[in-house]
């Protein structure tokens, strides 16, 4: 409570030595695992930048070099894979926020006969994932002539029903009264939803953008099926294909080309650290 | 006149659902049902199902011991992936959740490892796990010990794996613990030190309680990701030694796109969806007992 030293009540005497002692044996053990956590991010980091001698040398005067990533950029297409992946996540994020708004918005405010069998149907997808049946979506995306097509990789995962319950659990929220006086002013359906439900959802919308982006950006065994080259295969499969152990690529330009992968996500991460956690909380399931 | 209006509001919600519905119906429902369909027949010319077998390649891949070593390395993964993360995340949480010097930081390091591509994390243990040049050997050899093949060695490689699952997804967990134990109220911690509980019997006694609905929704998502991510193998071990690493999407993997044995993937595709089914089952009656979906 008071912050000098009273030593007439022992109880309260116990409760401050717990302060004071053993959150410092609690700090050292959060501290080491922290550090045991972040290690090999930081040792992808130390191989990046050092001549690929040092790899398992630590010298900290050790010359630091931009080689590792110059070789990386020049031995594989990684502009490319940059704008294939740019293109999927964009495309993929702006084609769910359409496709789930009308579903969501169905779901929340029309009367749909069997409109809870269907909502159910739905959640199925939370567990039966595009990858989950890679055989026979490999099969369909042919048939639609979609192989090797961005919009192959991401045409399986537009209609979210992750999506779909994060918004429709939004639009429920929002007062009627709203709908009703912007149908008053005259709008139709397409209106109200475009002027009351989706500027009150926004916190939904950057929430699921978020986590959708980032699953994307990771996203590997389905886009490394429906890829066959270069021209339409993200950075994930670009990586994968790079750094195979077989290819007997360098190790230190490994390490340069990983970094060169994550750095955007990592970095939008760290400057925003907060909406991210937050929008995986409100996310919960990816 | 009200009824027509009905009708139109109905049509209008149909037309609403009607992208969602197509893109559902082509690549959920359809593959499933084609799924389910293939393993039930043998193929024919260029994998079409031919001839109706029933449960003829069920029994084909139950008699396969391959089949059983991939489905109990996916159980032995999951069973040493999900407990210790979750006890990991739990860990965590209530570190970052007290009074630490340097909390932010901590937090980051904590999470990081959740936002990277498992590619790029299965790259980044490459350097750890490789057997000549790798930083764990090179550790071991300055001690003088000899070193371990930690991915080509079959009785260590699925635990090398399983380390790598635990550093990827502790953090991910973390922040759910972490949120409800700031969700719980400050006076139990007070009344508690009122009555003089050990730190030890109020984690045990009222913490934990209260963190059960996290620990289940941690649990459900944990189990799924034991069946769904497989992308690591790609990189440490493409499901060697011997099939020591191999789990059961990436068997489907193998089977469809390396042996093009479309039959035998169709079927494990059914068993997955089973154990998917079974987790479903668990988070519907389990977990959202207490959540609206009205």
């Amino acid at each position: 409570m008071s912050s000098t030293t009273t030593h007439s009540n022992t109880r309260n005497s116990t409760s401050r030595s717990r302060q004071l002692s053993i959150p410092s044996l609690e700090t050292v053990a959060a501290w080491l695992l922290a550090v045991i956590w972040i290690f090999p991010l930081l040792y992808a980091f130390w191989a990046a930048f050092h001549p690929s001698e040092f790899m398992v040398r630590f010298d900290l005067f050790a010359p630091l070099t931009l080689d590792n990533f110059v070789n990386a950029w020049s031995q594989a297409p990684f502009g490319r894979y940059y704008l294939n992946t740019f293109a999927l996540v964009t495309g993929v994020v702006l084609a769910q926020f359409v496709v789930c708004t009308l579903a969501a918005f169905a779901f929340a405010r029309f009367p749909i006969p069997g409109k809870n069998l269907l909502f159910m149907l739905v959640l199925i997808q939370l567990f039966v994932f595009p990858e989950v049946l890679i055989v026979e979506n490999y099969r369909i995306a042919s048939e639609l002539g979609l192989i090797n097509t961005i919009t192959g990789i991401g045409l399986p995962y537009v209609a979210s029903a992750f999506g779909i319950f994060l918004l429709r659990q939004t639009f429920k929220t929002i007062p009627r009264e709203l709908e009703d006086a912007a149908r008053i002013e005259g709008c139709n359906w397409l209106e109200i939803l475009w002027k009351v439900y989706v500027p009150l959802a926004k916190p939904t919308y950057l929430a699921y953008g978020l986590v959708s982006i980032s699953h994307h950006w990771n996203n590997f065994l389905w886009p490394l099926v429906v890829t066959n080259s270069v021209e339409s295969r993200p950075l994930t499969v670009g990586l994968g294909v790079f750094s195979a152990p077989e290819t007997g690529v360098n190790w230190a330009t490994v390490s340069a080309a990983t970094l060169l992968s994550i750095a955007p996500l990592l970095i939008a991460f760290l400057l925003f650290q907060r909406q991210f956690v937050q929008s995986f909380l409100r996310a919960g399931i990816r | 006149m009200a009824l027509t209006a009905h009708h139109k509001m109905q049509m209008y919600g149909a037309l609403l659902l009607l992208p969602a519905a197509v893109l559902l119906a082509a690549f959920a429902y359809l593959p499933t049902i084609t799924t389910v369909i293939n393993s039930l027949f043998l193929p024919g010319f260029r994998g079409a199902p031919t001839e109706f077998v029933g449960f003829e390649n069920y029994r084909f891949l139950f008699d396969d011991p391959k089949f059983w070593k991939v489905a109990r390395n996916n159980l032995i993964y999951a069973l040493g992936t999900i407990p210790t993360s979750i006890a990991l995340a739990l860990g965590m949480a209530l570190f970052v959740n007290g009074k630490l010097p340097g909390r932010g930081l901590v937090r980051m390091a904590y999470f990081t490892p959740t936002i990277l591509p498992m590619i790029a994390a299965a790259n980044i243990w490459m350097f750890f796990y490789a057997p000549q040049i790798g930083l764990f050997n090179k550790l071991l050899g300055a001690l003088g010990f000899s070193g371990v093949n930690w991915l080509g060695d079959p009785s260590v490689a699925l635990g090398s794996v399983i380390v790598m699952s635990i550093w990827k997804e502790a953090g991910f967990f973390m922040i759910f613990y972490l949120a409800a134990l700031q969700g719980i109220p400050p006076e139990l911690k007070e009344a508690s030190d009122l009555e003089g509980t050990s730190r030890w019997s109020f984690f045990w006694r009222v913490t934990f309680p209260l963190l059960m609905p996290t620990t289940l929704f941690v649990l459900i998502n944990a189990l799924i990701n034991a069946v769904r991510v497989v992308d690591h193998l790609f990189i440490l071990t493409k499901g060697g030694p011997n099939n020591a690493t191999n789990l059961l999407l990436y068997y489907v993997y193998e089977n469809a796109f390396s042996f093009f044995d479309r039959t035998t993937a169709a079927t494990i595709t059914v068993v997955i969806l089973l154990v998917l089914a079974v987790i479903a089952t668990l988070k519907f009656t389990i977990l959202d007992r207490r959540t609206h979906y009205q």
